[in-house]
């Protein structure tokens, strides 16, 4: 059984005062997500990533289509027992404190009644937050708040968990410890599903990925086979303080930092670049294929759309 | 669901303390105490008559602007801050939601009447000197003035649930001023002849009877109030507060979180 199965979902909203316009959102969608998998939804702002994931909550109607979370309907009521969700910049109720809040939540979720405040404790604990559980939501910074996000996502222990936009406006250690919780979450074998326009994020955490542009899926794959090893070069690190008079020629392009050297060299040239270094004693410190990114693979799916249409949030 | 229903009554009841709405106690604490006083001072014999009018006057104002103010953005404040993303993500259904908010804000108002009907019987006392059987009615009086919050909240939380916050105020207040004027809007209804006999008649009977609830003088003068009028106040509220929040519930039922 596959953790979501989204099944020609689509959305066009109706705009103006006389709902006569009518805007499209998504067009027809069909992704399938395995359980236990990290699956990335990249795309611009505007792509149609948030309306994907609020069709899926229930937030709004489809126009057309359907999505099965864990073989249910997703209007079937015990999905919602199952899932996680952390909404894009999301916004609490800030009368209340990160632990009122959580208890709620966990009221709400059905955490029975004895394993509440445990669980509680334990969100605040994980996501670093107990020392400022019991001041009130209106007090946090934003990145407070993302952590609170993250605490009521997970705190019912569901077994397919939303994210929109998870590292939004967080800084450096914030991200850090996001990626942490999504690798712990996928260590605890549960579904992820998060939207991003981080590319490298998706590329760092995700067994899969899709991009989406203009409300339209424009490709989907594992992020290995959409990153192929086709660009016929080869990355090489090593200890030395300049680049060897040996190697100048060969190196398409060399970078020095402080007792380190990164070449680039042409494929079937590394027998010839090891024997340098051997010759002249350098230590070699990794010899690997170069890759091409995510971000290459995402900017030519989007550049054929970049003069054509826009689609919704 | 009952427990769902409850936990978001509970936390619209807390939001409602912490964001000061029964700091109006302070306000309606001075103006019953200034007037016990005052009147304490001026009239002869009607004392405990002004003491109630006034009183129970200012428990039924002071109620309705907290229904109409909070009841307005009770749903739609959620949709704007978007703190309902998180709760209808839950196993929450959306007529749950949308029920426990009502009973929240009715909680609240409950709370909040029986504070000031505290302080309508210590000014009573402090004018009277003690209560008779008499006040008895004031009880009553009070009992219909929280079915006229029922209602007017029912009412608010209807209009939220289509229209912008300030045109659900001018419609809950515009029907809420039309209703207490029902039993003058009948009276013209029957007086009326063809079509605009008829389209009054339809008018009168489906704005909410807010004059029905108004029993303030009778309290005063210490009449009595039939059980027949306190049975069927108390199911006109429930049906018309059920009817609104049905409403309420089909329209936010199909509408989009955008």
């Amino acid at each position: 059984m596959a953790a979501i199965e989204i099944l020609d979902l689509e959305k066009t909203y109706r705009i103006g005062f006389w709902h006569s316009r009518q805007k499209l959102a998504l067009r027809p969608l069909r992704l399938t997500i395995e359980q236990g998998e990290v699956f990335g939804f990249l795309g611009p702002n505007g792509a149609g990533k948030t309306t994907t994931l609020k069709l899926l909550m229930g937030l709004v109607p489809p126009t057309a289509g359907t999505a099965r979370i864990l073989g249910m309907e997703i209007d079937d009521p015990r999905v919602k027992a199952q899932i996680g969700f952390l909404p894009e910049q999301p916004y609490f109720y800030d009368h209340l404190t990160a632990r009122e809040l959580l208890t709620y939540y966990a009221q709400l979720s059905g955490v029975p009644a004895k394993e509440r405040s445990a669980r509680v404790a334990a969100m605040l604990q994980q996501v670093g937050l107990v020392e400022s559980a019991g001041v009130q939501l209106r007090k946090y910074s934003k990145g407070m708040l993302q952590r609170v996000g993250l605490a009521q996502a997970v705190l019912h222990n569901p077994k397919v968990v939303f994210l929109d936009e998870p590292m939004s406006g967080l800084d450096p250690m914030g991200r850090r410890e996001v990626r942490e919780l999504i690798q712990q979450l996928r260590s605890e074998g549960k579904t992820v599903f998060f939207s991003t326009h981080i590319l490298s994020d998706a590329e760092a955490l995700c067994d899969r990925v899709a991009v989406i542009h203009g409300g339209e899926l424009q490709g989907v794959g594992a992020v290995a086979e959409l990153t192929p090893q086709s660009q016929g070069k080869v990355e090489i690190i090593f200890c030395a303080p300049s680049v060897p008079a040996a190697l100048t020629s060969m190196a398409i392009e060399a970078r020095v930092s402080g007792d380190m050297v990164n070449a680039v060299i042409q494929q079937g040239q590394q027998e010839e670049v090891l024997d340098i270094l051997h010759r002249e004693r350098i230590r070699l410190i990794s010899l690997t294929p170069v890759r091409s990114s995510l971000e290459e693979y995402y900017v030519e799916k989007l550049r054929p759309k970049e003069s054509g249409k826009g689609a919704g949030a | 669901m009952k427990s769902r229903i409850a936990f978001v009554a509970f936390n619209t009841f807390r939001e409602a303390v912490r964001d000061r709405v029964l700091y109006n106690l302070i306000a309606f604490a001075l103006l019953i105490s200034a007037a016990a006083i005052l009147v304490g001072e001026i009239s002869i014999d009607v004392e405990r008559l002004v003491v109630i009018n006034l009183g129970l006057t200012a428990v039924s104002l002071f109620g309705v602007v907290i229904a109409i103010f909070i009841g307005i953005g009770l749903v739609s404040k959620e949709i704007d801050k978007k703190t309902l993303y998180t709760v209808l993500s839950r196993p929450v259904r959306r007529w749950e939601f949308v029920v426990g908010k009502f009973f929240g804000l009715t909680g609240t108002l409950v709370v909040n009447t029986f504070f000031m009907a505290i302080g309508v019987f210590l000014a009573l006392l402090y004018v009277a000197r003690h209560f008779e059987k008499a006040d008895l009615p004031v009880l009553a009086a009070l009992y219909f003035i929280v079915l006229e919050f029922f209602v007017v909240c029912a009412l608010a939380l209807f209009f939220s649930s289509f229209s912008t916050p300030i045109m659900s105020a001018l419609f809950t207040f515009a029907l809420f001023a039309v209703g207490s004027l029902s039993d003058e809007l009948r009276g013209f209804a029957r007086m009326a002849t063809g079509l605009k006999g008829a389209l009054m008649t339809v008018c009168a009977y489906v704005v909410p009877n807010f004059s029905a609830f108004n029993i303030i003088n009778q309290a005063a003068h210490g009449d009595g109030v039939p059980g027949r009028l306190i049975l069927y106040n108390t199911l006109y509220a429930l049906l018309y507060s059920t009817i609104a929040i049905s409403g309420a519930v089909l329209i936010f039922q199909r509408r989009n979180l955008k």
